[in-house]
């Protein structure tokens, strides 16, 4: 076990992240996405934040990827149907990126020290120790979290049902 | 599982953020050369997710589990949006028999 580890999982992120955007099918892009959300978990696992690890691997990689394979196989998008941006918009897309990036970074230098990260506590991301602090400074937003999904739950049905034609 | 985590003493911090800055970036170049609604919104999962791991990354940076709490959030709220997404996206592929977001430009100037 090296420091290499990150470098490579992080290699493999950028990787599969690029792949996601510039695969063709998008059945093969949900795909990459879920190895990209895989290596994320890693990443979390090297963090010792082993209760978002778990969760990003059921949550992102279980229900949420599903759902999206379930609606690509829905709508049945037959390939060639839709054309893609013309060379130059891609163009200017991908140099706004690389803008993008080179700001962030750019700016980044200047501000931070660069210091090495040190796990202080092992058991900072553990679940016992995430919950307490969850249930107590926490929790009226986690209340408040609960109402969201269920307003979202509402809404997804009500938009995803058929019209009913009213005589 | 110590044999792990000692991986990570010695990753500067500014690793991280320029892992997240790439990734971050690379969510914003797909939703602009993307025209498939479905590959536009995992681009958002994308950037998402980078923010995610940045909070995490500073979270331990500074012994701080509310970082982690609020990754959660961010996670609930992630799925929110995806499942009233696709809703959308369902809906419209009803009424257009396409997901292509240049056919829904009436509100376009």
């Amino acid at each position: 076990m090296s420091i290499s580890l990150f470098y490579f999982v992080a290699f493999l992120s950028i990787f599969f992240a690029l792949l996601v955007i510039f695969a063709k099918n998008p059945v093969h892009s949900v795909l990459y996405l879920i190895v990209t959300f895989f290596t994320f978990t890693v990443h979390y696992i090297l963090l010792n934040a082993q209760f978002l690890a778990i969760v990003n691997f059921i949550v992102y990689m279980g229900a949420i990827m599903v759902l999206f394979l379930f609606v690509l196989m829905l709508l049945n998008l037959n390939e060639g149907s839709m054309g893609s941006k013309s060379n130059l918009i891609k163009m200017i897309g991908v140099i706004a990126g690389m803008c993008l990036i080179i700001t962030l970074v750019g700016s980044a230098r200047v501000l931070t020290a660069s210091e090495p990260l040190v796990l202080q506590t092992q058991e900072l991301g553990l679940v016992k120790n995430l919950g307490k602090v969850l249930f107590s400074k926490f929790l009226l937003p986690f209340e408040v979290s609960s109402i969201l999904l269920l307003s979202a739950m509402v809404g997804a049905v009500l938009l995803a049902k058929k019209e009913i034609k009213r005589a | 599982m110590e044999n792990i985590t000692q991986a990570i003493q010695g990753v500067p911090l500014n690793h991280y953020i320029l892992l997240c800055t790439i990734i971050f970036s690379i969510g914003v170049i797909g939703v602009l050369i993307r025209r498939n609604a479905i590959v536009i919104f995992m681009s958002v999962e994308l950037m998402l997710n980078a923010v995610n791991l940045l909070l995490t990354a500073f979270s331990v940076q500074h012994n701080d589990p509310s970082g982690q709490v609020f990754v959660f959030f961010i996670m609930a709220l992630a799925a929110a949006e995806v499942a009233v997404g696709l809703a959308i996206i369902v809906m419209i592929f009803r009424n257009t028999n396409s997901t292509d977001v240049n056919i829904l430009n009436k509100l376009k100037w």
